[in-house]
C-alpha cells in the first residue's frame, strides 16, 4: 500500500520518540500524561507526537479539552517501525558480539 | 478494505570481521549470546535463544524459570550462506503454528574477501501476521504488545 511506503523507519531510532511510542502501546496518553512520565517538558512532548503522528504511527482524538494519542489502530506503520527497530538493534548486537569474539586474534580498527 | 494491507519488506544488514563459515556459526550457534535480551516473548526474563541446526529445527527461547517459548521454524539450513527462518507470533505474542500466518526471516552470508562477512537480513510477509488478525486488532489499545514492550521500556529507561 502506497501509503505506507513512505513510512521514516529511522523515527524510533530516537530514544524519547520511542519511550513515547512505548508508553502510548501500553495505553493512550495526553500530553500532560506524556510529560509526567518523562524528563521533558510538554512542548518536547508535543513535537515529538508531531512526527510520530506526520510518521503515521500515532493519532490524536480529541477528549473534552484534551486529545488523547494512541497508536494508530491500523497498526501497520507502527508495527513495521518497530520491527525495524528489533533489526536493527539486533544486527548491531551481532556485529559487536562478532567484534568482541575476534578480538584476541585480531587487534585493529577504532 | 476487505485484506489487511501489505506490510514492506524490511531489512537489514551488517558487516563482522569473520570468515563466513565463522560467522554463519557465530549467527546460528551462539544466538542466544547476541541477542539483545529485551527483545523476547516469554512471561520470564530469557535465559537463552537458540535455533537447531536443520531444516525443521526449532527457534525459540528459553527464560530463566526453564520455560520455553517458540518464535518459529527453521525452513532453510544451508551453511555457511543461507538461512530461512519462520517468525510465527500472534498479537498475543504467542506462537502461532498456523503456516498461513508465519512471516519469514532469511539471512544471507556474503563473504567480502577472506576475514571479513556482511550478513544480510530480509523480514518478509508481515502482513500474513496482521492477517493473522490480533495483532491488527490489539495493536491501537496496546492490549497485544504490552508483555514485550513493558519489558522494552523498562530495559529502555534503565538505559538512560
Amino acid at each position: 500500500m502506497a501509503a505506507y511506503g513512505d513510512v521514516d523507519l529511522g523515527i524510533l531510532g530516537d530514544p524519547t520518540r520511542r519511550a513515547i511510542f512505548e508508553l502510548l502501546a501500553r495505553r493512550p496518553c495526553s500530553v500532560g500524561e506524556l510529560a509526567e512520565h518523562l524528563p521533558i517538558t510538554r512542548q518536547a512532548v508535543s513535537q515529538h507526537l508531531r512526527v510520530l503522528k506526520d510518521g503515521g504511527l500515532v493519532v490524536a482524538t480529541p477528549e473534552g479539552t484534551r486529545r488523547i494519542y494512541r497508536l494508530k489502530p491500523d497498526g501497520v506503520a507502527a508495527f513495521q517501525a518497530y520491527f525495524q527497530r528489533i533489526w536493527d538493534d539486533a544486527l548491531t548486537a551481532f556485529q559487536k558480539a562478532a567484534d568482541a569474539a575476534t578480538e584476541p586474534e585480531q587487534e585493529q580498527q577504532s | 478494505m476487505s485484506t489487511a494491507p501489505a506490510i514492506p519488506t524490511l531489512h537489514g544488514s551488517a558487516t563482522v570481521a569473520m570468515p563466513v563459515e565463522k560467522a554463519f556459526a557465530f549467527f546460528t550457534g551462539s544466538f542466544g549470546s547476541w541477542w539483545p535480551a529485551d527483545y523476547h516473548i516469554g512471561q520470564t526474563d530469557m535465559a537463552d535463544a537458540l535455533l537447531e541446526p536443520r531444516e525443521g529445527g526449532r527457534w525459540y527461547e528459553r527464560g530463566t524459570d526453564g520455560s520455553e517459548c517458540e518464535w518459529g521454524r527453521v525452513l532453510v539450513w544451508e551453511p555457511p550462506h543461507r538461512l530461512v527462518v519462520t517468525w510465527q507470533i500472534n498479537g498475543q505474542w504467542q506462537y502461532d503454528d498456523d503456516p498461513e500466518h508465519a512471516s519469514e526471516i532469511e539471512v544471507r552470508f556474503t563473504p567480502d574477501g577472506p576475514e571479513q562477512t556482511i550478513v544480510e537480513l530480509e523480514h518478509r510477509y508481515l502482513d500474513r501476521l496482521v492477517a493473522g488478525q490480533a495483532i491488527h486488532d490489539t495493536i491501537g489499545e496496546g492490549g497485544g504488545w504490552t508483555a514485550i514492550l513493558e519489558t522494552f521500556a523498562k530495559s529502555a529507561e534503565a538505559d538512560k
